[in-house]
């Protein structure tokens, strides 16, 4: 293999290109990317870059002087994914193509929206997102958050902490029930409450409403909370549709097995974008999460380097961290419906906290609010649900 | 030099944290190694003594990054700088740090209580 495409160029990425480098690969790298922007980091956008702690050059992923000998094409975005007799061609929406060898999917994912179009309501991915948002929060009294993700509720707590008034709004019955199970998203949700952010579950939105700029969210059940601004947080999807026609499998995301190969030799996936099968779980499984985007790569790139013969390394479990309110909550593991949580450390109504996800005996998750020692710990323990 | 703990309130593979200003973390390694360094992480605002110790290096409890206890170096991204590192001297024992008269690699948004 003497060259490599690497589509999307942002933290999976710039990691694929890292570990190309790391595991002896000279050849010519060549990093696509639609954004116009250097690699840059995304979790700070809900948190200190939105509440004006950090500046956009305190984003940047690359180190001082790191030089990956590396074509970049920024501000392009890939069109497409064409086979050739000897490798592959990604068009580019600027009427050039890039050929390769080898090629990395690295295109993550895309926040979706709400149908309807006014002025003040925001969806945050990229930082031209947050740098919108953090100007309309500037002049605003009143936010509603539309969906209690994790991006949703840091949002709230940022917006929450300059002073706004705050309603989170959630279709399901719970908080965050999805990634923590009802119990523990509605202790999250009781730490919303405690700074005086209301939070309205098992109702969905039936309409924005304004005249070309938004002033309130109607809700299902009849009643409508005002607002000057609206964010969107109702997930993102995996960046896939320029792959079509390509050949490459995607369902939630790109097909991968547990090394990041897809159904295309010389093709791997890897990030938001990627949909990599879990051995444990038995299913394929798309993480979202800045821990997998910065260590799967790796594993992708040794796929993509052995021509698939490498046996990929066990994937570590899933792990996030979001900061809210000054309290730093830690997540690891897959937590499902019919685990038995308890509390190991600390107490969830002083939020401060460790708490341990068991399935048949197993543990499958942990969560820790302010607790980073003791989930440091527990965290080593999780087994995959398929072990043993 | 600035006390840190008493020698058995320390055991092997424990850390604690002194709030100097920046913090300094403290560790005893398996080997019955005592090191100093900075305390806060150089790429975001994290406790590298809540971090997982192994061998002579510490892990970094948010992202992973492992900074080696000796000579403060890290490993790989996300953090891009190295700790500092500081001279540790058991006397009577009683652990003392004496701290580093070089800059510390302060992560963007954390500043220093004196600067
Ligand atoms: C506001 C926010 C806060 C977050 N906070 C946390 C957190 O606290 N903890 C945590 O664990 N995770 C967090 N995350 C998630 C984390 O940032 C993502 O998991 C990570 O960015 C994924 O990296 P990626 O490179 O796979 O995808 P992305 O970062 O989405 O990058 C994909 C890149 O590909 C580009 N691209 C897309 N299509 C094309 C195309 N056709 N051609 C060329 N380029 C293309 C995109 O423009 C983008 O630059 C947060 C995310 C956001 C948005
Ligand atoms: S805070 Fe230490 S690696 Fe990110």
């Amino acid at each position: 293999m003497r060259s490599v495409a690497v589509v999307g160029a942002s933290l999976a990425g710039l990691s694929a290109a890292r570990a190309l480098r790391a595991q002896g690969f000279d050849g010519r790298i060549t990093m696509i990317g639609s954004e116009p922007h250097r690699p840059y980091d995304r979790p700070p956008l809900s948190k200190e870059f939105l509440a004006g702690h950090l500046a956009e050059a305190d984003l940047v992923l690359e180190a001082d002087g790191e030089d990956l000998a590396a074509e970049w094409r920024l501000g392009a975005a890939a069109t497409g994914l064409e086979r050739r007799s000897d490798g592959f061609a990604v068009p580019l929406a600027d009427g050039t193509s890039v050929e390769a060898d080898g090629v990395v999917i690295a295109t993550g994912a895309v926040a979706r929206e709400l149908p309807w179009r006014l002025g003040g309501v925001h969806t945050l991915r990229t930082v031209d997102d947050a740098r919108a948002l953090r100007a309309d929060l500037a002049g605003a009294r009143r936010l509603v958050v539309i969906g209690a993700g994790f991006i949703g509720a840091e949002v709230a707590a940022t917006a929450r902490t300059l002073g706004l008034d705050v309603v989170i709004v959630e279709v399901a019955p719970a908080p965050f029930a999805r990634a923590l199970g009802p119990r523990m998203g509605a202790v999250l949700a009781g730490l919303h409450e405690d700074h005086g952010v209301r939070v309205v579950c098992g109702v969905a939105v039936r309409a924005l409403t304004g005249d070309g700029r938004v002033d309130g969210v109607l809700l299902e059940d009849g009643r409508r909370l005002p607002a000057d601004v609206v964010l969107a947080g109702i997930g993102a999807r995996p960046a896939v549709e320029w792959l079509e026609g390509a050949g490459v499998e995607v369902g939630d995301g790109v097909l991968c097995d547990a090394g990041g190969g897809t159904s295309v030799p010389g093709v791997v996936a890897a990030g938001d974008c990627a949909s990599w099968f879990d051995p444990g779980l038995g299913r394929h499984h798309r993480v979202e999460h800045w821990t997998g985007a910065a260590q799967r790569p790796a594993t992708a790139v040794s796929t993509l380097l052995s021509g698939g013969t490498a046996a990929p390394d066990q994937a570590a479990p899933p792990y996030l961290w979001s900061d809210q309110y000054g309290r730093r909550v830690q997540f690891a593991g897959h937590a499902g419906p019919e685990d038995e949580v308890t509390v190991e450390e600390g107490d969830p109504d002083a939020r401060s906290f460790l708490a341990v996800y068991r399935r048949d005996g197993r543990t499958t998750a942990v969560l820790g609010v302010d607790q980073v020692r003791q989930f440091t710990r527990w965290r080593r323990r999780i087994e995959p649900v398929g072990a043993r | 030099m600035i006390p840190a703990c008493p020698l058995a309130a320390l055991p092997r593979g424990e850390a604690i944290r002194l709030d100097a200003d920046p913090p300094i973390a403290v560790f005893h390694t398996e080997d019955g190694e005592l090191y100093a360094i900075d305390d806060t992480c150089t790429h975001q605002d994290a406790s590298l003594a809540d971090g997982w110790l192994e061998g002579c290096e510490v892990e970094c409890p948010l992202h992973a990054s492992r900074f080696d206890l000796r000579t403060g170096q890290v490993d790989a991204p996300p953090a891009k700088a190295p700790v500092r590192t500081h001279r540790v001297v058991v006397e009577d024992g009683t652990v003392y740090v004496e701290p580093s008269d070089l800059p510390p690699n302060l992560p963007p948004g954390v500043r220093s209580r004196s600067a």
